[in-house]
């Protein structure tokens, strides 16, 4: 049989059998996620080498932060869920249902990032900077505002990409399949957020 | 695609100990960076299991995703050391 029958799918009874059993657009999110948390990881690490090796690293994050940031938390994880609806509903076909539930999600999306930017606002107005804050090792805003940086940078283009799938979903240009695939994506920036709450922000606790 | 993804029981009792573990993260080990990441390790593992269904792909996926990715992870912690000489302004070892 020749190379080009094998390539034209005219093989198929010959060719070997697909390792992961998974499509290949949700082979490609699999590894977009592994880059994607070792590029997490390097900023998280980055960030606990600069704190460790500062001696006056301030601490600013009052009782109102922390339990913002835990709302933020169930925000995030209850989008998660909500998520899981929708691509539940996908599945079984019930089209309308999972349209429903991925805007919900959406819009929990974008609660999170009104209350990300609340916190940021905040600090801004105490008259923390890049490179400059008053009170310690200037390097804590460039470090706090590149890490939730970068997760509401996820979250915010999370929320785009899913409402991108769910109309295409409406109008027949996507299936079910791929709203699971987004799905993973999302699950994704909610795991992230967990290794940013305890790192960032209760490392960071105002003492006293 | 794979439609033995656990039920949605499951997904709500994944949810809540995910919801208490964060709790358990801010009332009881604030400040206690390694305790807070091992419940942080904890929280990923669920919701990569149960959430994003890995539990239910094959095993040969899990070999080939979850290894590797630790691996880098662990190997980044060498730069320890280096963050404490900073902190005691020693400097390099002749």
């Amino acid at each position: 049989m020749s190379e080009a029958n094998l390539t034209m799918g005219h093989g198929a009874g010959v060719m070997e059998e697909r390792p992961f059993a998974i499509p290949s657009k949700k082979l490609v999110m699999w590894l977009f996620i592994i880059s994607d948390a070792c590029t997490f990881g390097a900023m998280l690490f980055a960030y606990g080498y600069i704190k460790n090796a500062a001696p006056d690293w301030p601490h600013p994050f009052e009782s109102s932060s922390i339990m913002n940031a835990l709302f933020m938390t169930f925000i995030l994880v209850t989008s998660s869920l909500t998520i899981l609806v929708a691509t539940r509903a996908a599945k079984a076909g019930e089209k309308s249902k999972a349209i429903q539930w991925t805007f919900i999600t959406v819009v929990l999306g974008l609660a999170f990032a009104g209350l990300h930017l609340k916190e940021w606002f905040g600090l801004i107005g105490e008259g923390v900077k890049l490179f400059e804050n008053p009170w310690g090792a200037p390097m804590f805003g460039a470090s706090f505002f590149a890490i939730t940086g970068l997760h509401l940078a996820h979250v915010v283009s999370g929320a785009i990409a899913l409402t991108v799938v769910v109309l295409g979903y409406k109008r027949g240009r996507y299936n079910s399949d791929d709203l699971e695939i987004w799905s993973l994506y999302w699950h994704f920036v909610d795991l992230v957020w967990m290794f940013v709450v305890p790192m960032v922000y209760l490392m960071n606790v105002k003492v006293g | 695609m794979d439609s033995n993804q656990g039920s949605m029981k499951s997904d709500l009792v994944v949810y809540a100990l995910i919801l208490i573990l964060a709790c358990v993260q801010v009332f009881v080990l604030k400040g206690h960076l390694v305790a807070m990441l091992l419940v942080a390790a904890i929280q990923g593992f669920l919701a990569v299991m149960y959430f994003m269904h890995l539990s239910s792909e094959k095993s040969t996926l899990r070999l080939a995703l979850i290894p590797g990715t630790l691996f880098v992870l662990v190997m980044m912690n060498m730069i320890w050391a280096d963050s404490y000489r900073l902190i005691h302004l020693k400097p390099f070892a002749k």
